[in-house]
């Protein structure tokens, strides 16, 4: 018989281990899915994680590998400090629409001014809107009690539907021949969002990415504040013993992570998306909880996780392009690999014993 | 009865049907989480039970196997996070969500060869003349099978969980799962249980959604329909005949709000389409403001693994 008994403290060794298992795991699995659809399994999953990288035309798939990697970064390691105190926003993708309005709303409203202010100003405009969309889950568990899980989710609907109203509406360009969506902020040189580098896709969000894992790293491995914030999640009694006050946990972590969220929206509107229109958000905010879990929580590993999972949007989409892969079957791979992930952790929490008959 | 360009019994009427789907879902939900388990991927079984429903329908041509179908279809998604959570001991939040997200993407994937088409219809049942009686006759008597069967199932649960020892084993489980588990009930197996119960619950109802309702397949046509669901559960207190009151009142917001929009009120069309989800968010203000002090309602063991020391 299979016995689990409990770890007194999770290995370290499978800590590592399990997201590389998930990873092979979710590749085999995937590649079952690609033959049932019809497949060549192996070819499907080389053009997912081979050709971006290193096949023909990969110069230019590198450069979007930032691309999609920054935002993904920047909401998971928000996310991630409060995942890792128990505090579950999963409305990011709210959190990054408003951030996107936000800035976007400063910039057409400065329109056609040039200024080199204006960039700073909506990049500030963002952060604030991320942030107040998180700060409204956060009064509303701190005032009332209320589940920040199912209001943050919400939130995200209504962010949506205050997206579309924007865009065929108070945003909607007025030299645009009638069609929805805003002016074209790629256009507009005092806030636009460019490619800091040319060819490595590197624009600010990549920057702010990384000073964002580095700010979390300092802060949940450095600093006092990221020791209270692993005691609440691990322990929350011990924590409030140790005069860790809930209230303030929670206002710091749906903050931060709401203002990176809408950090990220502010960088993608005013760079590589360009437009504020009713579909501009593309599921960052949800696919970001699988990077924070794939990183273990942890900044440096979120970094890496963000990177493989912008590989699977590439590749996904040379897949689609070549293989005729449906974009859903991507999605698809992307679920699969959170559940690896999280069934493999049983590996780090318990220690796996066979026993005699007799159990 | 004409009121600020609603009428008022059409209104009452849609109510119903409108609030079919979610009461199915929040229904199956309260009994997974009586049973110490909360299952965040509702959205994901239910978009997964509205595809699987409407490919069910439309294959065999007949929509009462389209509904077995989107059950079958929830209940085995559900499967996948009852051995995750209960075998293999993860964390249910996170399996949750993890569930939501391989449902959206799967059922994009499964329905992609059923866009545009039409499912075979469901009928209204003719009940004779109580369809005739003024006011109540079309409000109450003039839906079709599945809006009654879910009423049954509310007052079946109702029963369940307040009559029957198999119900009062439910809820010991789901209170304390390790008192449950040395009074010799097998924990694991009632929660899967309840799981499999839940999952297809929220597949009938996202059945609905893509038989009925809509009727139609379109991408993530749930909308958030499952986490309504689940806040429905909350604003219930754990007691189903207050589900029902919560659906009936999250079903009329969204009957209103459509026919607000029909009726060509200067509001435009995406702030009324937010109401649901606003009133959702209040709702569940409302409740928490009420109860601060007494959050006992929510079952005691709610959320937690349970792993047996020996």
């Amino acid at each position: 018989m299979i016995v689990l008994i409990k770890r007194p403290t999770p290995s370290r060794f499978w800590a590592y281990t399990t997201p590389l298992l998930a990873v092979l795991a979710t590749m085999i699995a995937g590649g079952l899915l690609f033959a049932a659809l019809g497949k060549n399994p192996v070819e499907a999953i080389k053009v997912i994680f081979w050709d971006p990288l290193f096949g023909a035309n990969a110069a230019y798939f590198r450069s979007q590998l930032l691309v999609k990697a920054a935002p993904l970064i920047l909401i998971a390691a928000g996310l991630a400090v409060g995942f890792r105190a128990g505090i579950w926003n999963i409305g990011a993708e709210g959190q990054y629409i408003i951030g996107a309005l936000c800035g976007a709303s400063v910039a057409l409203a400065a329109y056609p001014a040039e200024s080199a202010w204006l960039f700073p100003a909506m990049v500030v405009a963002g952060l604030l809107g991320g942030f107040l969309w998180g700060m409204i889950p956060a009064a509303l568990r701190v005032v009332f009690g209320t589940s920040e899980i199912l209001v943050s989710l919400m939130l995200v609907y209504v962010a949506q539907n205050l997206l579309a109203y924007a865009a065929f509406g108070p945003l909607k360009n007025p030299q645009g021949y009638g069609f929805p969506g805003s002016r074209n902020l790629q256009q507009y040189p005092s806030a636009h969002n460019p490619e800091l580098i040319a060819g490595t896709g590197a624009h600010w969000g990549v920057v702010a990415a990384l000073i964002a894992v580095i700010g979390a790293y300092v802060l949940m491995h450095r600093h006092i504040a990221g020791f209270r914030i692993r005691v609440a999640g691990e322990a929350p009694r011990a924590a409030r013993f140790a005069g860790v006050v809930p209230a303030r946990l929670v206002v710091t972590c749906l903050g931060l992570s709401g203002a990176l969220a809408g950090l990220a929206g502010l960088f993608e509107v005013s760079g590589p998306n360009g437009q504020i229109t009713d579909s501009f958000n593309a599921g960052y905010g949800f696919t970001a909880i699988i990077v924070a879990f794939l990183g273990r929580l942890h900044p440096l590993g979120i970094l890496l996780a963000g990177l493989l999972m912008a590989l699977t949007y590439i590749g996904g989409d040379m897949a689609q392009l070549m293989l005729g892969l449906p974009a859903a079957a991507i999605q698809v791979f992307q679920g699969m690999l959170l559940f690896f992930l999280l069934g493999f952790d049983l590996l780090t929490n318990y220690r796996i014993r066979m026993t005699g008959a007799h159990a | 009865m004409i009121l600020g360009g609603i009428d008022i019994i059409v209104l009452s009427a849609t109510l119903m049907a409108a609030s079919t789907p979610v009461l199915l879902a929040a229904t199956g939900e309260l009994i997974a989480e009586k049973a110490g388990v909360l299952n965040l991927g509702v959205e994901g079984m239910m978009i997964m039970g509205a595809v699987g429903g409407f490919a069910a329908a439309t294959v065999t041509g007949s929509p009462v196997l389209g509904f077995v179908g989107g059950a079958l279809a929830g209940a085995v998604l559900a499967m996948v996070f009852a051995v995750l959570t209960q075998v293999f001991l993860s964390n249910q939040t996170a399996t949750g969500l993890a569930l939501t997200l391989f449902g959206l993407g799967l059922s994009a994937l499964i329905g992609k060869g059923y866009e545009g088409v039409r499912p075979p219809p469901t009928p209204k049942l003719d009940l004779g003349p109580l369809a005739d009686i003024p006011v109540l006759g079309p409000v109450l008597f003039s839906h079709d099978w599945v809006v009654y069967a879910s009423l049954a199932l509310v007052a079946g649960t109702w029963v369940f969980l307040r009559r029957s020892r198999a119900g009062l084993i439910l809820r010991a489980v789901g209170e304390s799962h390790d008192a449950a588990h040395a009074l010799g009930y097998r924990v694991i197996a009632v929660r899967i249980a309840a799981l499999a119960f839940g999952g297809a619950m929220a597949g009938f109802g996202g059945a609905y959604l893509s038989l009925v309702r809509v009727p139609q397949w379109t991408e993530g046509m749930t909308a958030g329909a499952g986490w309504i669901a689940l806040a429905i559960v909350v604003f219930a207190s754990w007691r189903p005949e207050r589900v029902l009151i919560g659906a009936y009142l999250f079903g009329g917001i969204s009957a209103l709000q459509l026919q607000l929009q029909a009726a060509g009120y200067a509001i435009p069309v995406h702030l009324l389409s937010m109401a649901p989800y606003v009133l959702t968010i209040v709702v569940l203000v409302l409740l928490s403001a009420l109860h601060r002090h007494g959050a006992q309602a929510a079952p005691a063991d709610l959320g937690r693994s349970f792993h047996a020391a020996r």
